[in-house]
């Protein structure tokens, strides 16, 4: 062989067998169990007699039924429903607040930006169950400072854990943990605007208000994009949260979320052709979302392209 | 380090009037609404954590009858009950949890710069359909693969174990994401063809040339992994039944939902939940600075 064939041999094998690795574990722990789920979801459970002896459980061909069965289950479009009033909340106060806050921080003359980018990100490096945790005590009268001030100040001391409070409760949590990775994404790309934008701006008498509403959040458009899309995905994968706080009060179901249901299902009840179903159409849901979403915003960019 | 000039940030503009960008000199006081704004937003950033580590401080009765921002005494005895708890359970969670997310993290980031690096400088057959396919895996929820992953691992006899938990976090689709970004932008491709040149292999191209480059970049691509896997709880919570092998997040669940009946557990939880932030704040505290945050704008531009 000569050495240049084994070179070129060598190159055109060599992507494949970087790519090795993250192909095998793919296959293994993404490929493999998504098929696995699908196959699961076409399939029941048949008892014959009495349910006793070996063979009396059969596993056969189901067809749609799971689905038609999960589509018509009220607790999981209950679910589905929570959810999507959980995300009216998490989704805009959380990018409004990152927006704000980057928007803040990349002004002028501002004092103690370092020290307050930092503590409004730290949240992100506190686990989900230990940031519900946490507000979970905040919330809970026995212990909460915020029932004291209520009650010295003798005003009435609503229950945070139940009803629409809890909505907010919850949402609350995921936008302590969530708002500070957002801020800094915003805020890196508004350190990447040439300050000579904001300079010609200047001159043209522009408030620093016109400079924030019509220069920098135009340009910053594709990390809001992106951010938002990402909040999207979290917000319909909620599970830690409502979880964690599952043991702190009796109004959170163990099927609040469409994930929490899935899981119930699979664990609590032992059903896991049913659950197989359900998790598949969240799948499914979540993709046709994501790709209908920047789709969405991919037409938009090429609409304003010419300007 | 523009936080130190604070307090004399006046006379260092006059001292320095070309670093100044153009700044009226009627305007030189600081702005007061984003300086406030920021303030009120650090303030509801630290409010939770300002509690935990003054109710650690706390005993029992104190939590419940004292102001709860008012520190307590019972510190000590916090502290030397959570370890005595089931035998010092709980710092096993800890060391699993180092385990799980140390050597996750590790072996994620190898899988990734070894994908990231041969996406970003190859040109071959199925790169794209490749990428993609990676890529559709960050949107999976987690519960979906979780499921199948737990029924697949139980068939082969590997549930409750300390692979179960590890296996499935390595490959890392947002990982490969950003390494192939920072693979991009670190390794320029004459360098590879310059190594290919003086007839080196592709494999000592890579671990010679360019690795090296792409350190800063795998240094955060580990620090997201660490910060994943310590915070994950879906997995452990699903394959795990063993507390001997919980992670951190899974003990304290437990542990709260042991307390929610028993009252005296709280002060083991809040003491937990303090002990269990510290590590992480701490990491984050140190490395904040070296984080290549250019490599997020990086990705959000592409």
């Amino acid at each position: 062989m000569t050495s240049t064939s084994r070179k070129a041999y060598g190159v055109k094998g060599a992507p494949y067998a970087f790519l090795f690795p993250a192909s095998i574990l793919f296959l293994l722990f993404f490929a493999l169990p998504i098929g696995y789920a699908v196959w699961l979801s076409f399939r029941k459970v048949k008892v014959s007699g009495l349910g006793l002896g070996s063979g009396a459980r059969k596993e056969v061909w189901a067809g749609l039924e799971n689905y038609t069965d999960a589509l018509t289950d009220n607790e999981l479009v209950a679910g589905a429903l929570r959810v999507l009033g959980y995300g009216c909340i998490v989704v805009p106060v959380m990018l409004g607040l990152a927006l704000l806050f980057a928007l803040m921080l990349d002004s002028e003359k501002v004092r103690l930006a370092p020290v307050t980018r930092l503590a409004i990100f730290l949240p992100y490096a506190i686990p989900g169950v230990v940031a519900a945790l946490l507000w979970g005590f905040l919330y809970l009268p026995d212990v909460s400072p915020f029932y004291f001030v209520l009650e010295k100040l003798g005003l009435p001391q609503p229950d945070l854990l139940d009803g629409g409070p809890l909505y907010l409760a919850l949402s609350n949590i995921a936008v302590w943990g969530g708002t500070g990775f957002n801020m800094i994404v915003i805020y890196t790309s508004l350190q990447a605007i040439p300050t000579e934008v904001y300079e010609a701006a200047r001159l043209d008498g522009a408030t620093p208000l016109q400079i924030a509403l019509r220069i920098k959040i135009p340009m910053v458009a594709p990390s809001l994009v992106l951010t938002f899309f990402f909040s999207i995905i979290a917000t319909l994968q909620v599970f830690n949260e409502p979880t964690t706080l599952k043991p702190l009060t009796n109004s959170v179901s163990t099927t609040w979320s469409p994930l929490m249901k899935v899981y119930q299902d699979a664990f609590g009840k032992g059903d896991i052709y049913a659950a197989a179903a359900q998790a598949t159409i969240i799948a499914l849901a979540t993709l046709l979302l994501s790709f209908g979403f920047l789709r969405a915003a991919n037409r938009r960019n090429k609409q304003e392209a010419p300007r | 380090m523009s936080s130190l000039a604070v307090g004399n940030a006046d006379t260092a503009a006059d001292a320095a009037p070309g670093t100044d960008r153009s700044r009226p000199p009627l305007r030189r006081r600081i702005a007061l609404i984003p300086t406030v704004t920021l303030l009120l937003g650090a303030l509801y950033c630290l409010l939770p954590v300002a509690w935990v580590v003054i109710a650690a401080t706390k005993s029992g009765s104190e939590l419940f009858s004292t102001f709860t921002f008012l520190p307590g005494t019972g510190f000590a005895d916090n502290f030397a009950d959570l370890s005595a708890y089931r035998d010092g359970v709980y710092w096993q969670w800890m060391g699993n949890s180092a385990l799980y997310a140390g050597l996750g993290a590790l072996l994620s980031t190898v899988v990734s710069a070894f994908s990231g690096y041969a996406l970003a400088i190859y040109r071959f057959r199925g790169r794209e359909a490749m990428f993609n396919v990676l890529l559709a895996g960050v949107l999976m929820p987690p519960v979906i693969l979780a499921i199948p992953q737990y029924l697949l691992l139980a068939k082969a006899d590997l549930t409750d174990s300390y692979l179960s938990v590890l296996l499935p976090q390595i490959l890392s689709p947002y990982g490969v994401y950003l390494s192939r970004i920072y693979a991009a932008a670190a390794v320029p491709a004459d360098v590879v063809e310059a190594g290919r040149m003086d007839g080196a292999s592709e494999w000592r191209i890579f671990t010679r040339v360019a690795l090296p480059m792409m350190v800063p970049g795998m240094v955060t691509v580990f620090l997201f992994q660490f910060v994943a896997i310590w915070n994950n709880f879906l997995l452990p919570y699903i394959m795990l039944s063993d507390d001997e092998r919980f992670p951190i997040t899974l003990g304290l669940y437990t542990l709260l939902e042991q307390g929610a009946n028993t009252p005296a557990l709280y002060t083991l939880v809040i003491t937990g939940a303090f002990l269990a932030v510290l590590p992480l704040v701490a990491l984050f505290l140190v490395i904040q600075r070296f984080w290549s945050l250019d490599l997020l704008s990086g990705a959000v531009k592409s």
